[in-house]
């Protein structure tokens, strides 16, 4: 009787060690968004801060708007090229993807992803500024896109997994092309899936520091131009933090903050549409 | 799940099927993942080469970093990104599995998926804004809390020793253990999930309680998967740049304790690859790039060998 309370007692306790432990994993989630939040909102509480481009210290009135700009041209451009790519070859494994090459293709974008992303920058560099002579934001690009693309690669392929076979079959039935049956039948049901990992992949590279350090190097002035050195908030955070001067810290602060309510704001919002689109799936 | 349309789907042997042109289109375009992984490390390897055939195998364990002379050696790199990691790992280790363990548990999904989300959303924070926060908040607590009490009392212990610093490994690896939480977590849930339900369902049966049934069978039957976590989470400590660049304090050399300065593979790259002139310097920080790449390219599929195989034995 004793042994079986002491079982029944240790359990207990290993339990609520569990539950302590998993509490503590959320602690740094709470003090880092704490943090941002009121580190950040002096700096994101003037509407200058949006609409100025950075000024050096002792200046006031500076602002992130030539990062803003850098972080959309660099990222947009990414994604025109990785996320056509990404889900055609998402597609490919989901459709056809029984095979040894398609096991290829899975195995290589996994690893991709966790391959470190400053050499995805060092291997932008070398492609894109070493035969220019110069850093450009479309060097950045080049190595976002890498980053981007096992991403997109992967939610595609589970998003597109996800639609029933009867739908392609029905398709198929009718004497549609394969082709046809694929882009215009089975990708339409899945695009709230393909969307959603496309928005992730937006979300991961617009955060991304290490890939642009030395290809699209920082603009203190506003650029559109993706052809040369352009600014981007991850950037900004990383050489305002790192100088003495307080202006360019809160600056780096705010610039935290809008980093981290986009992605954040991304984040939820694709695992909303996520979930439905699984409980969607599911009826059909 | 896919692929069994081609078998569902009969035809007559008689009529040739036409080649299946959209097949062949998607397939050609799929090869943009391997052949960019293979371009990066040729890339990689020939703008290193100057590097490579001044320093030969040397490098690994040379310990000079000196611009003036171009002596390049990457050992202090090395130990700084292997001592960082290993640290992360035993502190995200009992966390990330008593996360994992929380889960997994059948049953009561609300409260459960609101943790979950927490801890993904962990991984969606950019390393940046990790690394802002650990150099003006986590860097002087841990100072003061972690670092100072442990070198006043345990400093004859190797390693504990020394004057502590706000910018050290130990702080770098406070960041990385964070970060690589979501990773550990989130594929030691899956894999403990593989676990078929009968195993847990006989041992309740049984009479066993929620520990021993945790203890002494889900986590010995997932031991494989969570150690291919174990070696995914490496892996992305192990490639972690800027927010370590942030508070490792920088300084190319072996410290004697862990609360000293010191510098990765990731950080060098980082910090000094825009100023590096000449063929020698800037080929030996992309040779630390490809020693890093090659590094966690084979830890990786390491990891993804031993996850995949672990999912497989537990759904026979």
């Amino acid at each position: 009787m004793r042994r079986n309370l002491w079982r029944r007692f240790s359990s207990s306790f290993a339990a609520g060690v569990m539950y302590a432990l998993t509490i503590l994993a959320l602690v740094p989630l709470g003090l880092v968004l704490w943090f941002t939040v009121t580190k950040g909102l002096p700096s994101v509480a003037n509407l200058e801060f949006f609409l100025n481009s950075q000024r050096p210290s002792g200046i006031p009135g500076g602002g992130i708007a030539n990062a803003i700009v850098g972080s959309a041209v660099i990222v947009a451009l990414a994604s025109l090229a990785a996320i056509p790519i990404g889900v055609l070859s998402g597609v490919y494994l989901a459709e056809y993807g029984a095979g040894r090459w398609a096991n290829w293709v899975r195995l290589a974008s996994d690893v991709l992803v966790g391959a470190p992303s400053i050499a995805l920058g060092l291997f932008a560099y070398a492609l894109v500024v070493v035969p220019q002579h110069h850093f450009s934001g479309t060097a950045a690009s080049v190595a976002l896109a890498i980053l981007m693309l096992p991403v997109v690669i992967r939610t595609t392929e589970s998003a597109v997994g996800l639609i029933p076979n009867g739908l392609r079959e029905s398709g198929l039935a009718l004497g549609l092309p394969r082709w046809r049956v694929s882009l215009q039948l089975i990708l339409p049901a899945a695009a709230p899936g393909v969307i959603t990992g496309a928005l992730l992949a937006v979300a991961r590279a617009a955060g991304e520091t290490a890939p642009v350090l030395f290809t699209a190097l920082g603009n203190q002035r506003l650029s559109f131009d993706p052809n040369h050195p352009m600014s981007t908030l991850p950037l900004v955070v990383f050489r305002d933090a790192l100088t003495p001067y307080k202006d360019l810290q809160q600056e780096a602060w705010g610039a935290a903050l809008v980093l981290v309510v986009m992605v954040l704001f991304i984040n939820l919002g694709s695992r909303w549409v996520l979930r439905r689109q699984i409980r969607l799936a599911r009826q059909l | 799940m896919a692929a069994a349309v081609d078998s569902t789907v009969v035809v007559p042997a008689s009529i040739p099927r036409p080649p299946d042109r959209y097949r062949t289109f998607t397939a050609v375009i799929s090869w943009a993942a391997p052949a960019s992984l293979i371009l990066i490390v040729v890339v990689l390897l020939q703008q290193a080469w100057p590097s490579v055939v001044r320093f030969g195998p040397g490098f690994i364990i040379g310990q000079d970093w000196n611009q003036v002379t171009n002596t390049f050696g990457a050992l202090p790199f090395i130990f700084g990104t292997v001592v960082t990691s290993a640290i992360a790992l035993v502190i995200a280790l009992p966390v990330g599995i008593a996360v994992a363990v929380l889960l997994a548990e059948p049953g009561a999904q609300g409260l459960r998926g609101a943790l979950g989300t927490g801890i993904e959303l962990l991984a969606a924070i950019p390393s940046v804004v990790y690394g802002i926060w650990a150099l003006y908040v986590l860097a002087p607590w841990a100072l003061l809390h972690i670092e100072t009490p442990i070198t006043d009392h345990l400093a004859a212990i190797p390693f504990l020793g020394g004057i502590p610093r706000q910018t050290s490994l130990f702080t770098a690896a406070l960041v990385l253990a964070v970060m690589i939480l979501p990773t550990l977590s989130a594929v030691s849930r899956d894999v403990i999930r593989a676990v078929p339900r009968g195993l847990r369902e006989s041992t309740v049966a049984l009479g066993a309680t929620w520990w021993e049934t945790i203890w002494k069978v889900i986590l010995p039957a997932a031991r494989a998967g969570i150690f291919g976590a174990t070696v995914l989470a490496l892996g992305r400590a192990l490639a972690e740049t800027v927010a370590v660049a942030m508070v490792i304090g920088n300084r190319p050399e072996i410290p004697h304790s862990i609360f000293a300065p010191g510098y990765t593979l990731a950080a060098v790259i980082a910090n000094e690859f825009v100023e590096a002139t000449g063929e020698i310097y800037q080929g030996a920080l992309v040779e630390i790039g490809l020693v890093l790449i090659l590094v966690t390219l084979t830890v990786n599929v390491l990891a993804l060998i031993l996850v995949h195989s672990a999912k497989a034995r537990a759904a026979v």
